[in-house]
């Protein structure tokens, strides 16, 4: 059982860590985390301005492709794998040894060296996030980042989208986690990663002037047919606002597609010299805008160019079936797999009230009843798992590449997931036999790096008035500080929240 | 602190205690006797038309314009349709009359959500999050009736995917780059489980399948070769598992669909082959099934992919299937004959192929296997799929 201030700790953050206080009056706590919050701390705002152009390197890419078809069968898609994805299986004998080194090795020098600081600058903006939530002081709020950032789930592999995936975090979800959500919509959804992520950047208005004029551009036709592409409009509907019960309709999709043309990567191709700089980092061009008034779940929209999608946003994020798509996603994360259902209608009302306020909804949230019940509710995730155990150990400031390691033997690597719905927030989807293994496997690794003396008074510490019997009597038992640490970490206590 | 990237190492023998290490069970479910079956989702909803294009039909060219240059000199399955060529060792399964293709086959699902229509192919259910467990989970729950002891189901997968999620036990195994963690302290953790229903529960499964894999010599699963071979040796011997299950990705190609389908594909290729060599002898007696969500759209879009469509490809595999053929009442492609003019209109219920293989294979009753595996469907299960 977990008592409040356990609870404070683990349910709604990542678990005590170096230098936390004694939490005495757990609301108070946990509110203190809303001021306490950074949204733009030092080290996140270094790594956004020292970005090279995401279009260079897709343009690269484009020339790549058009010069030797053998790089082309060989890489692109997933251009900068990374080790020991389950998902993506390689079939070509020549990859055997090291999949990635003998993919690059039949690359031009220009672009393998692209591709090898595309994945450096993302290893970096992995640690970065990582090492933020070991060392904040509003872990709670950390927590929010990485959740909406799931909502936005980008995934990086497509060419470019290494370098902007930590961005779309910094830039577009990070600085709105207490802000609107309709702001962090437009952040995120139109955000490059996203637009590269979802194939926008290349979806072209069939009707546009670029389609009118296109043999005045000519060329690329044969090699790159261009039209329009569903991709991004259809997940934003079932994914980032109604939800896929949310009464849209393929009609729609189609609709908010053409409006969303003309919003694109910035330094792309022969049109990039028409386009307009947009705040989300993104551009647009007018020239492959689909021109006309649109019409999405009845309402009519009339031509804006760069202004119709945004409004549209608008209004889909104020939406009440995107109100409860996000109150039930909300309430799951903190409140258990099946969230009960007063929580999801109160953070439901919230944010219809307050037109999407996300700093009320989270007070609503830690002021709700149902979050502070005393079972667990929740296996924690691997990330969740890591970073809590990283916290607890007290290691700072761990290497980009060991973090990676750890993460990808999790099988929960940032900015990775399958699919663009993120990464699953269910026990079901992580509590199974192998990811066990791997938790006691990494547990020993890091208590052997690490000082472990007095772990049981670090347990209690870690665990107020909430350490069970049966994992104080294995922690007393254990042969060594080492192996008492190892077994704390993968405690019931240190797996659930 | 270090992290080694050592490869796992052989957890060999007992260990003391309540963590004993169960040797691996030589009793084996009445139901399954020492037949296999092998399921792999293909997540993304892989392109039917791309992995068996219907050549013969006079509508494909004016849909799939130059991209079809690919099947010049692929492998025909009968006049109508042609093999991908990067599905080359499937092609020669097929020749060999172990492998077929049903095509125009697709879920009751009729949306276009990769979610929900995950959800479905792997629940069984007809509506999506309508039931919670998996259609391979309820089958081990069948072949486990009766039997002295429940078979082993095994997802090859650092996750256990839902089809595999239920009432019957299950475990998972994914080859890990981390040190094994040293016995005296898997042996605590048992006890450390012990009370815990949940925990314990599954800590006792890994241990076992951890013992089962052995020394696989690898660190992770991206050699789609290797992990075939992994699979078959977690499979083909007694004590092994009967039902498995593995997952591969990329198949959403909705831009520059030909050089992304292959990508995707030959892996597939060669992981099918390498399962296929590594079962041995067990292959007779062994049934590979593949399927995806649902269809592509028929016509290549604006950037040279297909969207997300309705009517699709299935492939068996396997050394007691009447192979060698395609399965199809072919809908054809003129515009109005595609589904809502987009997709390829699926003819064939994709649940009666699942149901009907996994039936005859197991030599399970097939009206009862529909009943259970999937519920609610009119379709009755395909039947003469396999030779005996």
């Amino acid at each position: 059982m977990m008592s409040p201030a356990s609870i404070a700790l683990g349910r709604f953050g990542y678990g005590i860590g170096p230098g936390d206080e004694t939490v005495r009056d757990p609301k108070a706590y946990l509110l203190r985390q809303l001021d306490a919050f950074d949204p733009t701390p030092r080290v996140v705002a270094e790594r956004v301005s020292t970005r090279s152009g995401t279009g260079e390197m897709i343009e690269l890419l484009r020339r790549v492709q058009q010069d030797t078809r053998r790089a082309a069968a060989a890489m692109p898609e997933d251009a900068a794998p990374m080790a020991g994805e389950g998902m993506a299986m390689r079939g070509d004998a020549m990859t055997t040894e090291n999949p990635r080194a003998a993919a690059l090795a039949g690359l031009p020098p220009e672009y393998r060296e692209k591709l090898t600081e595309a994945r450096r600058v993302l290893v970096q903006d992995i640690a970065v996030r990582v090492n933020l939530a070991i060392t904040s002081p509003a872990p709670m709020a950390e927590r929010l980042v990485h959740f909406w950032a799931n909502h936005f789930s980008v995934s990086v592999g497509k060419p470019g989208t290494q370098f902007e995936a930590g961005p779309h975090e910094f830039t577009a979800i990070r600085p709105h986690v207490l802000g609107r959500f309709s702001d962090m919509l437009k952040a995120a959804a139109l955000h490059p990663a996203m637009l590269i992520y979802l194939d926008q950047f290349q979806s072209i208005g069939p009707n546009s002037a670029f389609t009118q004029r296109r043999p005045r551009f000519g060329g690329d036709a044969p090699q790159r047919p261009r039209g329009l592409n569903e991709n991004l409009a259809r997940e934003v509907l079932e994914l980032h606002t109604l939800g896929v019960d949310g009464g849209y309709s393929q009609a729609d999709v189609t609709e908010l597609a053409r409006a969303l043309t003309g919003w694109t990567v910035p330094g792309l191709g022969r049109a990039g010299r028409f386009a307009e700089d947009q705040a989300t980092g993104a551009a647009f061009v007018g020239l492959v805008h689909e021109p006309g008034a649109r019409q999405v779940l009845g309402r009519s929209y009339p031509e804006g160019g760069a202004r119709q999608a945004l409004t549209i946003l608008d209004d889909l994020a104020r939406h009440p079936a995107t109100a409860r798509h996000i109150a039930t996603k909300f309430a799951r994360h903190f409140a258990g797999d099946t969230p009960p259902a007063s929580l999801v209608a109160r953070l439901e009302a919230d944010f219809l009230k307050s037109g999407g306020d996300l700093a009320s909804l989270t007070r609503v949230l830690i002021a709700s009843p149902e979050v502070w019940t005393p079972g667990p509710v929740k296996f924690r995730t691997p990330f969740e798992w890591l970073v809590a155990c990283l916290r607890l150990a007290g290691v700072q400031n761990l290497g980009p590449q060991r973090i990676l390691g750890a993460l990808t033997e999790l099988g929960h690597v940032p900015w990775r997931a399958p699919s663009p719905a993120g990464y699953d927030d269910i026990a079901a989807s992580w509590a199974g036999p192998d990811a066990l293994v791997r938790r006691v496997e990494m547990a020993e690794r890091i208590a052997t790096n690490v000082a472990a003396d007095n772990v049981l008074a670090r347990a209690e510490a870690a665990f107020p008035d909430a350490l069970s019997d049966a994992t104080r009597t294995q922690l007393m038992r254990a042969e060594s500080g080492r192996q008492a640490l190892a077994l704390l970490l993968v405690s019931p206590e240190m797996l659930r929240r | 602190m270090t992290m080694n990237m050592n490869r796992r190492t052989l957890i060999a023998g007992s260990l003391i205690g309540a963590g004993a290490l169960a040797l691996p069970r030589m009793a084996f479910a009445q139901g399954a006797g020492q037949r296999n079956l092998l399921f792999v989702l293909l997540r993304g909803a892989a392109d039917g038309m791309a992995m068996l294009a219907p050549v013969g039909d006079p509508g494909l060219e004016a849909l799939r314009g130059a991209s079809l240059a690919d099947y010049d000199n692929a492998l025909r399955l009968g006049s109508f349709f042609a093999v991908h060529p990067a599905l080359a060792e499937i092609a020669k399964s097929a020749q060999a009359g172990e492998a077929l293709f049903v095509h125009a086959a697709a879920t009751s699902y009729r949306e276009r959500s990769h979610f929900d229509g995950q959800n479905l192919i792997e629940t069984g259910g007809t509506t999506p999050y309508g039931t919670k467990d998996g259609w391979l989970n309820r089958l081990a729950v069948l072949l486990n009736e009766g039997a002295p002891a429940p078979l082993r189901a095994l997802a090859i997968a650092q996750a256990v995917p839902l089809a595999l999620r239920g009432s019957a036990p299950v475990s998972n195994y994914a080859p890990s780059a981390l040190p094994a963690a040293s016995e005296d302290l898997l042996a605590r953790v048992s006890q450390l489980y012990s009370a815990d229903n949940e925990l314990g529960p599954l800590w006792q499964r890994a241990l076992e399948t951890k013992a089962m894999a052995g020394d696989d010599g690898l660190t992770n699963l991206n050699d789609a070769r290797k992990a075939g071979e992994l699979a078959a040796s977690l499979m083909r011997d007694a004590g092994g598992a009967r039902i498995g299950m593995i997952e591969l990705g990329g198949w959403d190609t909705h831009a520059n669909q030909r050089g992304a389908f292959a990508r995707s594909a030959r892996p597939l290729d060669a992981l099918l082959a390498a399962y296929k060599t590594g079962m041995g002898g067990a292959w007779t007696d062994t049934l590979v099934v593949v399927a995806t969500e649902f269809g592509r759209t028929a016509r290549l879009n604006g950037t040279g992919g297909t969207d997300h469509g309705t009517g699709g490809a299935a492939l068996l595999m396997g050394g007691g299937l009447r192979g060698g053929r395609v399965i199809a009442d072919w809908p054809g492609l003129a515009a109005s004959q595609l589904h809502e003019g987009r997709d390829l209109a699926p003819t064939i219920a994709l649940e009666s192929v699942l149901a009907g293989a996994v039936a005859e294979h197991f030599r399970l009753d097939p009206a009862r296997s529909m009943a259970q595996l999937f519920p609610g469907r009119d379709a009755a299960p395909l039947a003469g799929l396999m030779r005996v």
